[in-house]
């Protein structure tokens, strides 16, 4: 397959952008691409091993999603890792302020990175924010 | 000697049978074939697409009352 390379930044804890950013990790992680998705801020604690019981939506999509049968984001994005080889990483700033440890992250999250690093990375790829 | 594999995926949405599909795809041997049903208008067009860029075949896709039958046969 065509192969092109992919960098998702997540930023947001609502279900709605959770959501669309694990189907883009997912679907073009099994698709051939090199995905590399960098959580951030209010994402980061979604991917606690013991995350909030809670997503908050932003409107009436995220009620549905909740409602539904979609697939759970979570979901999406350990077969982003495990079916389609995306490296996830949780960003070394929001771990710091968050106190937590790789330890207390879900297992396919990979190591944690840096800004710059990510920065370098994204330079020659497709950014996607959410 | 190949087998047929039914991925049953109804009642689930984009890109859930596609994953499901995947899933399988990588534990079935070469010229297996796999049906997946679902129900999910937008997964009828998906996985097709997936399929050919994927280099694997459509065998059959069909609707019947509502719930699409895709069969697929692994080609690598």
């Amino acid at each position: 397959m065509a192969s092109n390379k992919i960098c998702i930044v997540v930023v947001s804890g609502t279900r709605e952008r959770l959501q669309m950013a694990g189907m883009m990790a997912s679907v073009g992680a099994v698709s051939g691409n090199d995905v590399t998705v960098f959580l951030s801020m209010n994402a980061l604690n979604q991917f606690l091993k013991d995350p909030p019981k809670q997503v908050p939506s932003e409107g009436d999509m995220g009620t549905l999603l909740a409602e539904k049968n979609v697939p759970p984001f979570r979901q999406l994005f350990q077969q982003a890792a495990e079916l389609g080889e995306a490296k996830i990483h949780p960003c070394s700033m929001a771990m710091d302020v968050m106190a937590v440890e790789p330890a207390d992250l879900v297992s396919y999250l990979g190591q944690p990175l840096g800004l710059t690093k990510f920065l370098i990375d994204a330079a020659d790829a497709q950014v996607w924010s959410f | 000697m190949a087998e047929k594999i039914v991925i049953d995926a109804r009642g689930s949405f984009c890109p859930g049978p596609l994953m499901e599909l995947i899933a399988k795809l990588k534990s079935a041997q070469v010229g297996d074939e796999l049906e997946v049903l679902s129900s999910d208008k937008g997964s009828a067009t998906d996985i097709p697409e997936w399929i050919a860029k994927a280099g694997h075949q459509i065998v059959e896709s069909r609707e019947e009352r509502g719930i699409w039958h895709i069969t697929v046969r692994k080609m690598k």
